[in-house]
């Protein structure tokens, strides 16, 4: 029975897939270099490249946030030159033995100039003190392996250590599956440290940025002290074509959007690129600050 | 008796055996004076995670147990052990209320995943999990886990967080099932087996991973041939277990279960690289 389920599932989730790929390849030749022009995935509008970066990655059309490289995400929030990394040559082992799994990682290596899917460390954000981790999707889709998980679990002790709220910035496809049960077990490890961070005292900001997905949305990512998340950006614990296949029927296009989990309850509030900086400053400013009321 | 020359994938045909026990089956044999108890408080009932109090050898313990039907309809009730948000939210309830009362929790894992579906997401599938990572890691009682069948992913990490992780020796645990491997990796389902054997995904394997703390031996060919016996050893596990974990001091064993947690994960740093 279950099986036939699964079948049901994964056969469905094949046909999708495929169906996906040869529209982008019947479209590629219709379309002009894609490195040139950016086709949002929201409102389908096609945007000059580099009118989407000057604007922040934002889609002018829909306002639907962009996927962005980590780097870019740091200078847009930190206080220049204020950033100190840590742990940034750690990098992957093969626990299971996954075929070619260093090969690819070294290629993406090269491709991103990233050392795994995130990079962690401390900065000042208009001059309020915290630690940072951005998630960055262009490596392995920033699925979670032990890479992810140690220097997350580090950042969250070193936070704790020194008595400093948190930032991250998450984006996922989930669990790194090359990785087998050692990224099945990162989500147990890094959720207890934000439990030890959390049990100080201290304050935790999750930012809920394009994917986030899976074993993420399922650890870290849904244990902030305050939830934001970027506009229309995909959130959500299964994959759309796994529930679509599941349940025999195609998902409304908000389903699992920003303003879904907003509306069930699972976000605080939806924040633009522009507006982060001063938000996320503010709201570190309103756990660190003199707490005494003052008189007139 | 080494169940060790046995394949991964043996093992996921006598797991999938009809008549292979579930909690149900064990329920009455491991436990006296077992109370189900209902509900989230949040929303609903999930049929897929049954919760109560019982009573190990004399000695009061809450139980969480991921529910396999033994036929369609009990699979229908059950959801296949496939639990919704509020089956995870009644899991924890239900250990937090352990820890109120001082009882050690015994969770049970059997599941081929949390559920997928619309009304899992709008209530938080993801929520719950993370809750119950974050809850579990901190509670102050002892927990033991024990796989009996099919452990699923975060659907199954949810009632994984524990100061032991006992695996029935035919069970598997897995970051997500071997059709869905290959199928996402290698875009190819029929390479399930293929999948199933270097997933690392077995008691054996779990073990040197350090996943895994122990082994519980099933009868000769799978638990279905003497479920009296593997209850037994599941008993044996579970005694020998809680006695030693309740005589050790709540904080260190917290830090303990931390540490389980946080030594697992394969990487390398560079010395010549630090500034
Ligand atoms: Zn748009």
């Amino acid at each position: 029975m279950l099986e036939d389920l699964f079948n049901v599932v994964t056969t469905r989730f094949n046909s999708v897939v495929k169906d996906d790929k040869d529209k982008k390849e019947s479209k590629s030749t219709v379309d002009i270099p894609k490195d040139l022009f950016f086709k949002c995935p929201r409102c389908s509008s096609v945007v000059v490249s580099e009118d989407l970066d000057n604007n922040l990655g934002v889609c002018p059309d829909c306002g639907y946030h962009s996927r962005i490289s980590a780097v870019r995400r740091l200078a847009m929030v930190a206080d220049k030159e204020s950033f100190i990394e840590y742990d940034k040559d750690m990098i992957s082992k093969n626990p299971i033995d996954f075929p070619e799994y260093e090969e690819k990682q070294a290629k993406l290596r090269e491709q991103t100039g990233l050392k795994d899917a995130v990079i962690t460390g401390e900065c000042t954000i208009r001059g309020r003190k915290c630690v940072i981790g951005i998630m960055d999707s262009r490596y392995m889709m920033a699925s979670m392996g032990s890479v992810v998980g140690e220097k997350l679990t580090r950042a969250f002790e070193k936070a704790t250590e020194k008595r400093l709220p948190i930032v991250l910035f998450t984006a996922s496809g989930g669990a790194r599956m090359q990785e087998g049960m050692v990224s099945l077990m990162q989500m147990a490890k890094t959720s207890g440290a934000a439990a030890r961070h959390s049990e100080a005292g201290l304050l935790y900001i999750t930012v809920m940025t394009d994917p986030t997905t899976g074993g993420v949305t399922a650890s870290f990512a849904s244990l902030g002290d305050i939830i934001i998340a970027e506009p229309k950006v995909l959130i959500g614990f299964a994959g759309r074509r796994v529930i679509e296949g599941t349940i025999k029927q195609r998902l409304p296009e908000d389903f699992q959007s920003a303003e879904f989990l907003l509306e069930h309850g699972f976000v605080d509030m939806i924040v633009d690129r522009k507006s982060m900086r001063k938000t996320l400053s503010h709201l570190i400013s309103l756990h660190t600050d003199n707490v005494e009321v003052k008189d007139r | 008796m080494s169940m060790n020359n046995i394949t991964p994938w043996k093992k996921m045909e006598i797991i999938r055996h009809k008549n292979r026990p579930t909690i149900r089956d064990y329920l009455p044999m491991i436990f006296e004076d077992f109370y189900e108890m209902h509900g989230d408080r949040l929303y609903g009932d999930d049929g897929a995670i049954i919760g109560g109090i019982g009573r190990l050898r004399g000695m009061p313990v809450t139980i969480i147990a991921e529910v396999k039907g033994r036929d369609l309809n009990e699979n229908k009730q059950s959801n296949f052990a496939m639990p919704h948000p509020e089956g995870y939210r009644k899991a924890l309830r239900l250990a937090k209320q352990a820890e109120k009362f001082k009882r050690p929790v015994i969770c049970f894992i059997d599941t081929p995943g949390a559920f997928c579906g619309i009304e899992a997401e709008k209530r938080g599938q993801g929520e719950a999990i993370a809750r119950n990572l974050f809850e579990f890691m901190t509670l102050k009682t002892p927990v033991v886990s024990v796989v009996l069948g099919e452990g699923g992913s975060g659907g199954a990490l949810a009632l994984g967080v524990c100061d032991e992780l006992g695996m029935l020796s035919n069970s598997i645990y897995s970051v997500i099932s071997p059709r869905g491997f290959a199928s996402i990796l290698w875009k190819d389902a029929s390479r399930e087996k293929e999948a199933c054997n270097i997933m690392k995904i077995t008691a054996e394997d779990l073990t040197e991973l350090q996943i895994c703390d122990a082994i519980i031996e099933e009868s000769e060919g799978g638990a279905h041939n003497d479920p009296m016996m593997t209850a037994e050893n599941i008993e044996e596990f579970l005694v020998k277990t809680l006695k030693e974990k309740m005589q050790i001091d709540i904080d260190v064993l917290l830090n303990q279960r931390y540490t389980k947690f946080r030594k697992i994960g394969e990487f390398e740093e560079s010395a010549a690289a630090e500034e």
